[in-house]
């Protein structure tokens, strides 16, 4: 079985953080992110940009809306991500865009990816 | 992570939320920072014993309110309430005032704290200093180690302000929409001038100023999470990233100037980059460009740029372009120059600041700038008497040492015939 661990956190302290402090975490991340890569148990793993980086794509009207920020809903549920690589926000829009076509209704958030390992585990 | 890291960065993360909701309390901005002063003692005793609470800001408030509230009835000679029974119930209390905070209300809060420090009463030291004493995570100490002043004239430089401010009568009603934004506008030029402040360094003392940059970008990302959909916040934080993406390779070993062209993109904060690259893509499709964004469209540029030499000075010269319809200035005509250097060479970029010479003769780039074009249209005498100028006027020791590089430079090419190449003034 394959488990996502997302990762929460209150924004305003993690931006308080010193880059001493933040480097500090990050090397200890890394080094259990090591172990788990030689134990062929790792996947992808992303350290997403603040929210106020993020696009909202509401896509439970015609057409689309899309906001600023990230997706602020409670009444709906995390069901899963994509990750895609594009030239910029217009195209990250439009790909959403298109996925939300196929299935509509609730939102897509879109949030720039700051640090991405592509992992080895696969099936 | 020691207890004292967790501690001290959920207290500066909650800080400005805190004291903003304190000063709305007691409409006095000293009570509402000792409130909080006393409130964050009372946290370092606490919070290793209980644990964090759920929401920090919220129990700092609680506390500090309650703590104010004896100072207040101390001072009015009235039997003080022992603390722990002011407190007793705080696990409840500090749910019902988290149920209460709305955001809305402490977006206002929060810009009103801010607003506060841009009072135009105040000369642009003393808005920052107050802007640092009371939003950000920096002790007294530091902010005066940042300004190259004792602690006891920060201190007062610091009550000085506090004493302006208290006599502007600041309103304390919800501000209407023009006004809010007027607000906004002012307090993104103060954490503009704090980044400033940081970013031209005066001496080798980078640490202490750095602290400086990263603490305008923490208080435009605060402004933007306010404010997630105002292009020019997006704008303004996204400059103040890419330029400070640039701070590791600034500077070399020996604490001298290494100029844009020089340095190495490889030292670059990518992280920063990037983030600084997604908001200005963010604000661009709003479509209603502004200072803050054609300036961080230009540093984008910068940024994108694997090598100097791909740098896309054309865009960047039509961008200087906008810049100089949306806020006209001859230092933002002087930099078009330098990108009209590149794009159409020497000549035309002299002819662009030849007007220019009245209003910048007192300004240390403008004569280095010209310097360099002189020297590349082989103009070596000229050349040689612009750069004593720039000497002359400049502001670190960092920027006179590179300027007599190039004096050296054109001293040997003056004996081999060469011309040294002008490079770009903006590191």
């Amino acid at each position: 079985m394959q488990y996502a661990i997302l990762c929460y956190h209150d924004e305003k302290v993690t931006s308080a953080w010193s880059k001493e402090h933040d480097d500090a975490v990050m090397a200890k991340l890394g080094a259990i992110r090591e172990r788990l890569e030689r134990q062929g148990k790792l996947g992808p793993v992303a350290r997403l940009l603040p929210t106020t980086a993020a696009t909202t794509l509401r896509k439970d009207r015609e057409p689309p809306l899309v906001i600023d920020g990230p997706f602020a809903e409670t009444k709906e549920q995390l069901l899963g991500f994509y990750i895609v690589d594009c030239t910029g926000l217009d195209e990250a829009i439009n790909v959403a865009k298109e996925l939300g076509q196929a299935n509509p209704g609730g939102a897509y958030e879109i949030r720039p990816v700051g640090v991405f390992f592509p992992g080895k585990a696969a099936r | 992570m020691t207890d004292a890291d967790w501690i001290s960065s959920m207290l500066t993360a909650a800080k400005p939320q805190a004291v903003a909701a304190l000063l709305r309390n007691f409409r006095d901005l000293d009570l509402a920072e000792e409130a909080f002063q006393e409130a964050c003692l009372r946290a370092l005793k606490a919070w290793p014993k209980n644990g964090p609470p759920r929401d920090a800001a919220a129990w700092l408030i609680m506390v500090g309110r309650n703590a104010a509230i004896d100072t207040v009835r101390r001072q009015a000679r009235l039997q003080p309430l022992p603390p722990e029974e002011l407190i007793s119930d705080l696990a409840d209390a500090e749910t019902a005032v988290a149920d209460q905070i709305d955001e809305a209300d402490y977006r206002d809060d929060i810009l009103r704290l801010l607003f506060i420090c841009c009072h135009p009463g105040l000369p642009a030291t003393q808005q920052i200093a107050l802007a640092l004493r009371i939003v950000s995570g920096l002790s007294v100490k530091q902010i005066a180690r940042a300004f190259l002043v004792s602690e006891a004239a920060m201190e007062q430089r610091i009550t000085r302000a506090k004493g302006r401010v208290a006599a502007a009568q600041i309103p304390f009603e919800t501000p209407g929409a023009v006004e809010r934004s007027e607000r906004i506008a002012a307090v993104a030029a103060m954490i503009y001038l704090v980044f400033n402040e940081g970013y031209t360094t005066r001496v080798a003392e980078q640490g202490a100023r750095a602290a400086l940059c990263e603490e305008a970008i923490r208080l435009s990302r605060l402004l933007l999470r306010l404010f997630p959909t105002e292009p020019e916040i997006m704008g303004l934080a996204a400059l103040l990233m890419l330029q400070h993406a640039r701070a590791p390779a600034r500077f070399d070993g020996r604490g001298h100037v290494v100029l844009l062209d020089d340095q190495d993109r490889t030292l670059w904060h990518g992280r920063l980059i990037a983030e600084g690259l997604a908001l200005i893509d963010k604000a661009v499709r709003h479509g209603s460009p502004g200072p803050y964004q054609v300036q961080a469209a230009i540093a984008a540029l910068h940024a994108r740029a694997a090598r100097a030499e791909d740098t896309d000075w054309l865009e960047i010269d039509l961008l200087y372009g906008t810049l100089e319809r949306l806020q006209p200035s001859p230092v933002v005509s002087l930099n078009r120059a330098v990108a009209v250097a590149k794009v159409r060479g020497p000549a035309d970029a002299l002819a662009i600041i030849e007007p220019l010479a009245n209003k910048l003769d007192g300004f240390f780039y403008f004569h280095g700038a010209r310097g360099a074009f002189l020297l590349q249209l082989g103009r070596a005498e000229e050349a040689r008497v612009e750069f004593d100028r720039a000497i002359a006027l400049a502001n670190t020791p960092a920027e006179a040492a590179h300027i007599r590089e190039q004096l050296d430079r054109l001293a040997v090419s003056a004996h081999s015939g060469g011309a040294p190449s002008a490079a770009e003034k903006t590191a």
